[in-house]
């Protein structure tokens, strides 16, 4: 039985906003409907049924068992510890103690490019990644991939052995296998050859594919990345007729307009965007100036919610914007006006605010849009001569750019044409990913003999002959750059648990040195580059054995390896000029006006699974994903006007005794013939008459996690509208899919939670923070303060810098061994994450503006918990702190009903996995993994308080300002948390407190949290800020 | 009409009330002296190991210092169990013959490591630290005992939670120098009390407040 009173009314919505203004701040449009039944779903934390007993168990028995229980709990205590055995090195490595992590430096590749990582190893088990700060697609951040993939590392469901058809077989068996017809293929020049990549920058496997191409010159070499846009080259193509990297510098930008570009979180630079971007928005120590960001943009994203002014269109029409900007701008030969689908006026002033910001300002095209929209972007950036000052060029880090979906086209074509004998697919997935109109899977059965190397068994595995299982970055040697260039020396940090296979292995499988490791791969490449960087002169030829090695060749490697990078390999900035022609090349317009009504969808890769590659990292799935909060599936985004007219919906429904669980409409797309269900999200700020599906879901062979969750969008997805495409078609199916929304969890309901400004009223009134929020430490109290002699543990969190990409969240997760729950439990509310990104709009609902507030244990100096633990499982330090103590924990759960920020988490069922081999080697040593029953929360990080304590005290110095991150400061690439000791008055936290802008959630309820927050300020244009 | 009791069941009842009341209390007592005695704690019981090691021997007779073997007690938390590389360094030439050490040749020989029987074994949600109490003043034989008289090793503390904190309430009480806590046969000087003050003081110990927050052991 379900209760049918949630279902969002989205007309009567806006006749009720109509008349009145509606809440100020709201998290979800059911809260801003406010009605009657969602005020029921909120105080009412159990359904209606209740107080009926249909237990099976009658209460006699359930009170006798109960009072066993009680009764014979205290015997477990009354017995012998197990006996232990240990087990010592027989030769132990040098530089390691016992207990004692090590740091090795690495890199992490994403759709070919890296970024810089130190990963902590306990004893030879990697078990969590931090930023490597010298690095500069780092800085010492990572984002949420990074902090994800040791849980890839350790996945059972990984492929754990070479196969033939289904059939174990050894390495060599594969050797042999592929021998005779390597063979026939060198005599014919490897016509029938086919080597299917992701995209490579590699310098190591872009000379082992260029060699293998050299021995084999009509064999053909084609790199598909299914989330990766190429409107960044083909768009560099076409305005300077030669492609190149552009880089972007935020420090440098007081004025940054995103034409359907998520820089902030999207892309491998988006770590040192998002450091440069915040950077220019921090209002500390005095500052009054902000830069300003623009974003069009269709589907709602973290960059579009840190915009000062934000215009959903429709993806087609952010091509016509483009143009009437550039018109604007003074960008030369452009084709007369069309009709105009923004606003007149927020264009002129956008163009104006440029124009005023000559060389400080930055224009830039996101990677999914059309090439001609980034030809546009680089004229405006030359029109404004942002050129050498704000936006800089390089030649492309990719070893050898390509057009993916034509290069694929092609591969298909000679499939087709019965011309592969041997295709060869490293690491992609493209039975999957391949757009459906390509018919990858069906022709591929036409290669003679099909190898597959990936880290799972997948969808494109089983319609292979070979499969051989990859080798995982942490257990591989090979080498990467970063978006500017920067190479790094992928170093292994466990030999692999699968006996998996490099990229780099393969490949020399297919030369005459087919035993080659990949460490002598790599290796005797970088002996050939002088250029490097390691000096002495080395005649040593890739592919020739290797040689002594030179303590010079020595030096540089140990060096590259220990720094995570080779220094002096940033590609140098190079000049580019526009092509005079290029507006009046024949450019494909996929973009201009449509008819409004006509519909649009948007193919984006999702924000946790990407393209389906993290599909089975349990971490991933059920981390709610920005803006939408979904968890464990995807859906089909559409703006509340959009749904309205398309009746469309969705409505909370309650299960089991407690909410979670949303019931959205089931719709059918039909795009260009093809068809697809998918439960439907109404998401405010997405753009009117378009439809965004992400990609990454509906994975038929992910493994135990990822199978079966969501739909593909792949199956409607074709070659010409690989991001977004007209003529799409929406049919109600009438039939109701169930979603796990994280966000009608932790409601907090009828408080202002979250203050924010315009920077003009910061300036008038720096404290509006406060002013809500009176300062907790003036309200008196009934109860003596606590005394802190030595250290006082505080948290500051800069709302204005948060971008809120989730890597917090994921980094907590891995340092803190907090387990994942499933879809099922997510529905009842039963997440475990420590800290959640809390998400609050404000204003209107077709463009609201976004609020991002991370939410962890506020360690409040007055903790409601404290006082009514029974059994004294969670006490305060003498440091401050809020401990919990697991062992001593019962369950009651008083604690978690006690705490009004809704940061306790209980383990109703043994969430934590004690089975899996595999997975213990993922645990952090230095924190108990906990079991069912037991109340949990953020510690602070209490192991790295401890750590740096403990160090600190034998050196007997106090510990240092910064000495002490907590996991999830360590990753935040916009620093906007920062931690230390509120006693120092010279500490960074404490000058953070004395902000104007710090405020303490909830501080009215005289809680005195340790945790503060700066309150949120935006920086509208004068000229468009609404009245 | 007549008693349905007798009058010596007043004395029963009386007699039956403080009956159970001594029951369950000896009862309590017989279940806090067995939690607290050597069958549970394993207190002065020496393990059976795979090689007869005897730290009398190697700690006692021939004076070899606590961290040759145990090398990471001064920096990590873990003190370190030597490597089979460690025996060998000595019984490569000594005793190398020896039946009794076969088990550390065969594990030296094959690479797979030797399987010995932990003797000090903390809960997994306690974090004990070595490094920071051998810095701070906490000698060997204050937990460990006279490990130079021990053939077999055995515990000779509890390791409850009621023997960590009586050193965390009063740690004046077992402070001693930082060149004697190697020092097997340390004795406390008559004014311990003022010296292990005077010690708390130099080695900046932080007040039982501190070391008796839950964080201090439990994360």
């Amino acid at each position: 039985m379900s209760i049918n009173h949630n279902r969002l009314d989205l007309a009567s919505l806006r006749a009720r906003l109509g008349s009145s203004r509606g809440k100020e701040y709201w998290r979800s449009l059911e809260e801003l409907a406010d009605t009657q039944e969602f005020q029921e779903f909120l105080h009412r934390e159990f359904p209606k049924q209740i107080c009926e007993w249909n237990d099976p168990v009658g209460r006699r028995r359930f009170l006798k068992l109960m009072g066993a229980s009680l009764a014979l709990a205290g015997l477990n205590a009354c017995s012998r510890a197990p006996a232990e055995a240990i087990f010592p090195y027989v030769r132990q490595p040098e530089e390691l103690a016992l207990g004692k992590p090590l740091f090795f430096a690495t890199a992490m590749e994403l759709s070919g490019v890296g970024a810089g990582v130190l990963v902590e190893s306990h004893e030879g088990r990697p078990t969590k990644i931090e930023g490597n700060p010298d690095h500069p697609a780092s800085l010492g951040a990572t984002d949420l991939f990074a902090q994800a993939s040791v849980l890839t590392l350790y996945d059972p469901d990984r492929a754990p052995a070479v196969t033939n058809i289904g059939d174990i077989r050894s390495w060599s068996a594969f050797l042999g296998a592929i021998r005779s017809l390597l063979q026939a293929q060198r005599a014919l020049k490897g016509a029938g050859v086919r080597i299917l990549t992701g995209a490579v920058t590699s310098p190591t496997l872009g000379s082992q594919l260029a060699e293998l191409l050299k021995q084999m010159p009509s064999a053909r070499w084609i790199q598909y990345e299914p989330a990766s846009g190429d409107g960044a080259r083909a768009g560099a193509l076409l305005a300077f007729g030669t492609p190149v990297n552009t880089i972007y510098h935020f420090d440098k930008a007081d004025v940054v307009l995103s034409l359907d570009s998520d820089f902030l979180t999207c892309g491998p630079a988006s770590l040192h965007y998002t450091r440069d971007f915040i950077a220019r928005r921090r209002l500390e120590e005095g500052k009054t100036e902000m830069n300003r960001l623009y974003v069009v943009e269709s589907t709602p994203s973290n960059t579009g919610s840190k915009a000062d002014h934000r215009l959903p269109l429709r993806p087609r029409e952010i091509g016509s914007l483009a143009r009437a900007l550039a018109r604007h701008l003074g960008v030369p030969a452009l084709s007369a006006a069309e009709g105009s689908v923004a606003p007149e006026k927020w264009i002129a002033a956008v163009a104006r605010d440029l124009q005023q910001h000559r060389g400080s300002s930055i224009v830039i095209a996101g990677d999914y849009q059309t090439p001609e929209v980034h030809a546009l972007a680089h004229a405006m950036n030359h029109a404004l001569s942002n050129v050498g000052k704000t936006v800089t060029y390089t030649d492309p880090v990719e070893a050898e750019p390509a057009d993916p979906v034509e290069s694929l086209r092609r591969l298909v074509k000679d499939m087709e044409a019965g011309q592969v004998d041997l295709l060869v697919i490293i690491g992609a997935n493209p039975v999957y990913s391949a757009p459906a109109d390509l018919n990858f899977a069906a022709s591929m059965s036409k290669v003679g003999l099909r190898v597959h190397l990936s880290l799972y068994y997948d969808e494109t595995s089983e319609l292979c002959h070979w499969h051989i299982p990859q080798a995982h970055f942490l257990e591989s040697w090979s080498d990467v750059r970063a978006y500017d260039g920067t190479i790094s020396i992928v170093q292994p940090l466990i030999a692999p648990l699968y006996h998996g296979k490099t990229a780099h292995e393969l490949l020399a499988a297919f030369t005459d040195q087919p035993e080659r490791t990949s460490y002598e791969i790599v290796r005797d490449y970088w002996k050939t580059q002088k250029a490097g960087g390691w000096g002495a002169g080395q005649t040593a030829v890739a592919g020739t054995q290797s040689k002594p090695d030179s303590p010079e060749f020595d030096k540089f490697w140990r060096k590259a390896l220990h720094d995570g990078f080779v220094p002096n390999t940033a590609s140098p900035q190079r000049s580019v000029s526009l092509r005079t022609d290029w507006t009046s090349e024949s450019v494909k317009r996929s973009s201009g006006p449509l008819p409004s009504g006509e519909l649009e969808i948007v193919f984006r890769p999702d924000p946790t699974v990407y393209d389906g590659r993290f599909a089975n990292n349990g971490w991933l799935q059920e981390l709610p994903k920005p803006l939408t909060k979904l968890t464990w599936d995807n859906a089909a985004l559409v703006s509340p006007a959009t749904a309205q007219r398309l009746g469309l919906s969705h409505e909370i429904a309650w299960r089991g005794g407690e909410h979670g669980q949303v019931l959205a409409d089931v719709v059918e797309l039909q795009f260009q013939g093809r068809k697809v269900l998918a439960p439907v999200w109404i998401a405010p700020g997405h753009a009117d008459d378009c439809i965004t599906v992400h990609l990454g879901y509906g994975r038929k062979r992910a493994g135990r996690v990822g199978t079966g969750a969501g739909f593909s969008a792949n199956t409607i997805r074709t070659s010409d509208s690989l991001w977004f495409g007209s003529g799409l078609s929406v049919t109600k199916t009438g039939g109701r899919y169930p979603l796990a929304c994280a966000q009608y969890h932790h409601n907090i309901e009828g408080r202002n939670l979250l203050p924010s400004n315009t920077l003009n009223g910061y300036k008038k009134d720096p404290k509006f923070a406060q002013q809500e929020f009176p300062d907790p430490l003036k309200t008196p109290s009934l109860y003596p303060g606590f005394q802190y002699k030595d250290y006082a543990w505080g948290m500051a969190i800069d709302l204005n810098s948060c971008v809120g990409c989730n890597a917090c969240v994921i980094a907590c997760q891995s340092e803190n061994n907090i387990p994942i729950v499933g879809k099922e439990q997510v529905m009842r509310g039963r997440e475990m994450h420590w800290l959640r990104i809390d998400q609050y709009h404000k204003g209107e609902i077709d463009n609201p503006e976004v609020y991002y507030q991370p939410v962890l244990c506020q360690h409040c100096e007055h903790a409601p918990c404290e006082i009514v633990c029974p059994v004294q499982a969670t006490t305060h330090s003498a440091e401050g702190l809020n401990t919990m103590v697991y062992n001593r924990c019962v369950g009651t759960r008083y604690c978690s009903n006690n705490c009004p920020y809704k940061v306790r988490r209980f383990n109703f069922l043994q969430f934590a996995d004690w089975e899996t081999a595999s997975l213990k080697l993922l645990t952090n040593p230095e924190v108990s993994v906990r079991s069912r029953g037991v109340m949990e929360k953020c510690t602070y990080c209490v192991q790295r308080i401890s750590h740096a304590k403990i160090n600190a005290e034998r050196e007997n110095r106090p510990v240092r300002d910064g000495e002490v991150l907590t996991a999830c400061q360590a990753v935040c690439p916009a620093q906007a948390i920062v931690f230390g000791n509120i006693n120092d008055p010279d500490s960074r936290v404490a000058k953070l407190k004395k902000e104007p802008r710090n405020y303490g959630l909830l501080a009215e309820l005289n809680t005195r949290p340790r945790t503060t927050y700066l309150a949120a300020v935006r920086n509208p244009n004068p000229e468009l800020e609404k009245t | 009409m007549s008693q349905i009791f007798h009058r010596s069941t007043n004395t029963l009842s009386k007699l039956s009330i403080f009956g159970a009341l001594f029951v369950l209390a000896s009862l309590a007592w017989l279940i806090a002296g067995l939690n607290r005695s050597s069958y549970i704690t394993q207190v002065w019981v020496a393990r059976e190991q795979p090689v007869q090691f005897s730290h009398k021997h190697h700690a006692g007779d021939d004076g070899i210092d606590c961290r040759y073997c145990h090398t990471s007690v001064e920096d990590s938390s873990f003190a370190g169990i030597p490597p089979t590389k460690t025996c060998m360094n000595c019984h490569s030439q000594i005793f190398a013959d020896s039946a009794y050490l076969e088990p550390v040749r065969e594990s030296w020989r094959t690479g797979k490591p030797l399987q010995w029987t932990r003797v000090h074994n903390l809960p997994d949600f306690v974090y004990f630290n070595h490094s920071i109490h051998v810095n701070k003043g906490v000698g060997c034989a204050t937990c460990h005992g006279r490990v130079d008289r021990m053939p077999l090793t055995w515990q000779t503390a509890s390791l409850q939670m009621e023997w960590c904190l009586e050193c965390h309430r009063h740690p004046e009480r077992y402070l001693r120098r930082r060149d004697q806590i190697f020092n097997m046969a340390w004795e406390p000087p008559p004014n311990q009390i003022e010296e292990g003050w005077r010690l708390a003081g130099e080695y900046k110990i932080l007040d039982p407040a501190h070391l008796t927050s839950c964080d201090t052991c439990h994360r």
